[in-house]
C-alpha cells in the first residue's frame, strides 16, 4: 500500500467516525426519550394516552387528545397561511421582479430565518393578540394568533428554498414556453412551477417541522387551555408547549407523562414527514 | 422583391448594455424560402435572430433600435401584441429544449396556451405535426413517455413538432442540428426542405455545407455586421466581399 492509499483509508474511516457518532447521538437521544416516556403509557393503556380528554397529571389523568389536535391545528393553520404567502412571494421574487430587487429582499427574508422565536412571540402579544380581541372577539389567545405567527415564522424556510428550486429551472424551458406565445404567467403556472414541484415540497416540508416544533412563540399567544378548540378563536395547547410549560416542576409519573407527550410528538413528526416525502416522491415520478 | 418579404430588417442596432452586438443590419427574409446566416462564432447569429420573435425582450438591459418589418408591421411598435409575434413566429433552438412532460403534453401545451381546448381538436394537431416533424412513426406508441427519454435527435424534432403545432408563419432555427448526428441531421436538413412549402424559414447554421444545401438566401455575419447577403448560389460560387470568400474557403482567421 502507498502512502497515498493509506491516507485516503484514513480518512475515509475518520469520516465514517464521525458519521457514526453523529447518528449514534441522535439514536441515544430517541431512545432516551422512549425509554423515559414509553412504560407509563403501557402502564396506563395507550388508547388513554392517544384519545383522552383531561390531562390532570398528578391524578394519573393523562389524555393528550386536546393537546395533539392543538399541534396539527395551528400547524395546519400556518400552512395555509405561510404556504400561499411565502409560494407567491417566491415566485415574484424569481419571475417577476428585478434582479436588484431579488438580491436586496433575498438576504433580509434569509435574515428575518434568524429572528429568535420569542420575538416573534412578543409581536404577537402586543400586536396581533389585542387586534384579534377587538375585532373578531374572545381573549385574542388563540388558534388564529399562532397560527398567523407561525405562518410568519415559516416564511423564510418556504421563500428562501422555493426561490432556489425555481432558479434552478432552466432558463432554456422558460424560453421555449414564451416562443410558444405563452404569457410569463402560463409559463410559471404550467412550466416553471411543475418543474420545481420537488423542491417547493421540501420547502414545505420544513417549513411544517418548523411549525410543529415551535414552541415559545405558541405558549405566548396561544393560550395553553387544555381543550379542543371549536373555533379558531378558541385557545389551545399544543404537545410542545405541554412539554416547556409543566418541565420545571413536574416529577415522578407526571414528569414520565411529559415523556411520553415527546414520544407522541416524535411519531406524529415521523408520520408527517412519510406523508409529504412520500408525496413528493410520488409527484417526482410523474 | 420588396413585395415577397415575409420580413424585413431595417437599420438594426443591437445593444447588450453598451455593448453594440449588431450594427446597421439591413435584411429581408423571403416568404416559403429559406434563407441561413452564416459566421464565425460570437458574430451575433443568434442575437440576430433572436430579434425576429423578440426573444431578446426577456434579456435585461437589451435595446434594439431600426426596425423589424413583418408583412410591412413593425414587430417592436408599442401596440404590437409580442405574444401574438412569437405565435406567429416560431422558434427552435440551438440546444433542443422539450418540456419535463410527456410527448403529447409537450406539444398539447402551446396549443392549450393558445386557446385550444377541444380535447378531439389537440389530438389531431399533435398527430399532425408529429408526422410533419418526422417524428410520428417513433413515438406513436408511447405518447405518454416523459419528452426526456427521447435520443437528442428526436428531442429536437419534438420541438420542431412544438413549433409546428401552433401553426406559426415563419420559423426561425437557431442552429438546430448542432448536437445531432448525421443522420438526425439529414433528417431535420429533409424535414426543412419540406416545410418551406408551407412556411418561411431562416436558419443559422455553424456549417456552411448546410447553409449550401438547404438555403436559397445567405448572409455572412462578422462582429456584428452583415457583410453580404445574397442568393445562396451566389454567395458560395461567386461572393462579392474578400471577407466572405475567406470565410467560406475556410481561409479565415
Ligand atoms: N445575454 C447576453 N448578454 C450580453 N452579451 C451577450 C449576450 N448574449 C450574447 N452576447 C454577446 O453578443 C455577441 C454575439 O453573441 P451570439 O450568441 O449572437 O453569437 P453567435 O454568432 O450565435 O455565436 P455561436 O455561433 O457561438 O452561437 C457575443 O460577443 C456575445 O458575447
Ligand atoms: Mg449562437
Amino acid at each position: 500500500m502507498t502512502t497515498l492509499e493509506r491516507n485516503e483509508k484514513l480518512i475515509q474511516l475518520a469520516l465514517l467516525m464521525i458519521a457514526l457518532s453523529a447518528i449514534s447521538i441522535l439514536a441515544i437521544i430517541t431512545l432516551f426519550i422512549f425509554k423515559e416516556g414509553m412504560p407509563i403509557m403501557f402502564k396506563y393503556g395507550v388508547n388513554k394516552f392517544l384519545f383522552g380528554l383531561d390531562w390532570y397529571p398528578t391524578e394519573q389523568s393523562f389524555g393528550l387528545l386536546p393537546m395533539i389536535i392543538g399541534s396539527l391545528a395551528v400547524t395546519a393553520g400556518s400552512l395555509i397561511i405561510g404556504i400561499p404567502f411565502g409560494l407567491a412571494c417566491a415566485i415574484f421574487l424569481t419571475e417577476f421582479s428585478s434582479l436588484r430587487l431579488r438580491q436586496i429582499i433575498k438576504p433580509i427574508i434569509e435574515l428575518l430565518a434568524g429572528i429568535p422565536s420569542v420575538v416573534y412571540g412578543f409581536m404577537g402579544v402586543i400586536i396581533l393578540v389585542p387586534f384579534i380581541r377587538e375585532h373578531l372577539g374572545g381573549s385574542g389567545l388563540s388558534v388564529l394568533a399562532a397560527s398567523i405567527i407561525l405562518g410568519i415564522m415559516i416564511l423564510p424556510t418556504i421563500i428562501s428554498i422555493s426561490i432556489d428550486s425555481l432558479q434552478a429551472v432552466p432558463r432554456s424551458y422558460r424560453e421555449g414556453s414564451i416562443a410558444l406565445g405563452a404569457t410569463k404567467w402560463q409559463t410559471t403556472k404550467m412550466v416553471t412551477l411543475p418543474s420545481a414541484k420537488s423542491g417547493i415540497i421540501a420547502s414545505i416540508i420544513l417549513g411544517m417541522g418548523r411549525a410543529i416544533g415551535e414552541t415559545m412563540a405558541v405558549i405566548m399567544i396561544a393560550g395553553n387551555a387544555v381543550s379542543i378548540p371549536h373555533s379558531v378563536l378558541d385557545p389551545v395547547r399544543t404537545l410542545t408547549s405541554n412539554i416547556a410549560l409543566e418541565m420545571g416542576y413536574a416529577s415522578g409519573e407526571h414528569r414520565q407523562a411529559l415523556f411520553a407527550t415527546g414520544v407522541i410528538l416524535f411519531i406524529i413528526i415521523m408520520i408527517l414527514n412519510t406523508i409529504a416525502n412520500a408525496t413528493a416522491a410520488k409527484q417526482r415520478t410523474k | 422583391m420588396v413585395t415577397t418579404n415575409r420580413m424585413e430588417v431595417k437599420n438594426l442596432n443591437f445593444y447588450y448594455g453598451q455593448n453594440l452586438a449588431l450594427k446597421d443590419i439591413n435584411m429581408g427574409i423571403e416568404s416559403n424560402k429559406v434563407t441561413a446566416v452564416i459566421g464565425p462564432s460570437g458574430c451575433g447569429k443568434s442575437t440576430f435572430i433572436r430579434i425576429l420573435n423578440r426573444m431578446n425582450d426577456i434579456i435585461i438591459g437589451s435595446r434594439v433600435e431600426g426596425a423589424i418589418l413583418l408583412d410591412g408591421q413593425d414587430i417592436y411598435a408599442p401596440e404590437v401584441d409580442v405574444v401574438e409575434i412569437r405565435r406567429k413566429i416560431g422558434m427552435v433552438f440551438q440546444k433542443s429544449n422539450p418540456f419535463p412532460k410527456s410527448i403529447f403534453d409537450n406539444i398539447a401545451y402551446g396549443l392549450r396556451i393558445n386557446g385550444i381546448n377541444n380535447k378531439g381538436e389537440i389530438i389531431d394537431r399533435v398527430e399532425t405535426s408529429l408526422k410533419n416533424s418526422a417524428l410520428w412513426e417513433e413515438v406513436q406508441d408511447r405518447l405518454d413517455a416523459n419528452a426526456s427519454e427521447l435520443s437528442g435527435g428526436q428531442q429536437q424534432r419534438l420541438c420542431i413538432a412544438r413549433a409546428l403545432a401552433i401553426e406559426p408563419e415563419v420559423i426561425l432555427f437557431d442552429e438546430p442540428c448542432s448536437a445531432l448526428d448525421p443522420i438526425s441531421t439529414a433528417k431535420i436538413e429533409e424535414l426543412i426542405n419540406e416545410l418551406k412549402e408551407k412556411y418561411t424559414i431562416a436558419i443559422v447554421t455553424h456549417n456552411m455545407q448546410q447553409a449550401a444545401r438547404i438555403s436559397d438566401y445567405t448572409g455572412f455575419f462578422l462582429l456584428g455586421e452583415l457583410i453580404e447577403f445574397d442568393k445562396t448560389e451566389k454567395i458560395f460560387t461567386n461572393p462579392a466581399k474578400k471577407q466572405t470568400e475567406d470565410y467560406i474557403t475556410g481561409r479565415f482567421g
